[in-house]
Order: structure tokens, then sequence, then C-alpha cells
């Protein structure tokens, strides 16, 4: 129980290597979904209601701004970082051997596959401007 | 590891925290991939959105908020004991503070989202 300890998250691992990064990127991720996460939550599903954003409404209101496309990537990279991380950490401690390989690469390959069809989807799909 | 967590508020915490991850790590698949459709097949998104917009659904993304706030506040306090070890000490009372946030944000979003319930249920509008 060193200077490191702490009541509930996972202790700071040893040494400066890559784990330490690791550490460190996973608090600073979680600081930045903090502010983009529940941001896209209240603007999304409290002071827009969900049933009104169809596929036209994301083209026409959200994405033909140049600062929300931005915004969702951000968020995107950041929370694709976070999650698959800390499914990693999850899919560690409860597995060993081949199985925790198998496992582990599954989590790398979707969370590459999703990262890079969401930022395909942000930066590609053509501008609209809106009707009037 | 498991004796760190041993007992009463900060194994709560943990394993609300840990449950909390996959559940949103569960629906950010989903949610990524149904974001793809705007673009891949709009038509396609538009039926995940009738599904979501369903009276389910929207528990479903009440649940949702739930997590993701329950997750962000006891997020920070961790990330706050582990940059100010000293601060561990109070441990406890902010794992009570979070909950007095969690209340004070979330009865706020619990109404608005009762009332997309309602429109569902074609009980208003």
């Amino acid at each position: 129980m060193g200077g490191s300890y702490s009541r509930s998250g996972r202790m700071k691992p040893g040494g400066s290597g890559f784990e330490v990064g690791i550490w460190y990127l996973m608090r600073l991720t979680g600081i930045g979904l903090f502010v983009l996460v529940l941001a896209h939550y209240l603007i999304l599903h409290v002071i827009h209601d969900p049933a009104e954003q169809n596929a036209e409404w994301i083209q026409e209101m959200r994405w033909s701004s140049t600062f929300w496309r931005s915004f969702d990537w951000l968020l995107l990279t950041l929370v694709q970082f976070h999650a698959f991380v800390g499914m990693r950490t999850v899919v560690s401690d409860y597995s060993r051997g081949g199985l925790r390989t198998l496992l582990l690469s599954a989590i790398y390959l979707l969370g590459f596959v999703l990262f890079v069809l969401g930022t395909v989807v942000v930066m590609t799909l053509p501008n609209v401007v809106p009707a009037a | 590891m498991l004796f760190r967590y041993r007992g009463r508020e900060g194994m709560l915490a943990w394993a609300f925290h840990r449950i909390s991850g996959v559940a949103i790590w569960l629906f950010l698949v989903l949610h990524v991939l149904d974001i793809y459709l705007v673009g891949a097949a709009p038509e396609l998104y538009d039926t995940f959105l009738v599904v979501y917009a369903t009276p389910p659904g929207i528990v479903m993304e009440w649940l949702l908020g739930a997590a993701v706030l329950y997750h962000a506040l006891n997020g920070l306090r961790i990330t706050i004991m582990d940059f100010w070890p000293s601060l561990s000490r109070y441990h406890r009372q902010m794992w009570y503070a979070n909950w007095l946030l969690f209340a004070a944000i979330g009865i706020p979003v619990t109404i608005v989202i009762a009332g997309q319930l309602a429109r569902s249920l074609g009980v208003s509008q």
C-alpha cells in the first residue's frame, strides 16, 4: 500500500513503461469523456427528442456543421480508446492463456473496425445545406 | 487485488463501475454500427430509430443514461483519488456525493425522458 494506493481505482502500475502510459491515458480520456459524453447525451437525448433524429435529421441538422462533425469524431476517438482498453482490463481479469489471447485479439479487432467505420461515416457523409 | 476492493462502499463502487462500463461498451458497439448506416443505408438506420423510439427502447435509453452518469461521476472520483492520493481518506464521502449529484442530474433528465415515453405511448400529443 504505497503512495499510489487508491480505494476504488486500478492501482497505478510500477515503472515508467507502456502500462503506466495506458493508466494515465485511461484517466485523461475519462476526463475528456466526462465532458463530451454528458454533453452528447444532454443535447441528443434530453434537449432533442431522439425520435426526431432520423438519417435526414443527422445529415441536414447535425452534420451540416464542421464543429459537430469534429466533436463527434473526437468523441468517437476517445470513447473507442477508453471502452476497448477498459474491456482489455475486464477480459484480462477473468481469462487466462489461449482464451485470453483469443478474446483480446477479438476486442482489438472489433475496436479497430468500429473506429474505421465511425471515422468513414463522420468524415465522408456528404455535406447537405439544410432546407430553409 | 480482490482484497483491495473488499467490503462496503469501495467494493460496490468498483462493481457498479465495472458493470456500467461493460453495459456502455455493449451499447457503444451497437451505436457505432447504427450511425455507420446513416451513410451506408439510411433507410435501415431509420428502421433502427423506430425500434429505439418504442417504449422498451426508451426505457433502455434511460438505463443507458443512468449507467453513463454513474460511470462518469465515479470515474471522476477515482481520478481525483489517483492524482491526489491523500483524498482517498474521503473515498466514502465522495461516493455519497456522487449519489447526490446522480439524483440532482438524474431526476430532471428522468422527467424529460418520461415525456418521451408518454409520447411514444400516445398518452400526450
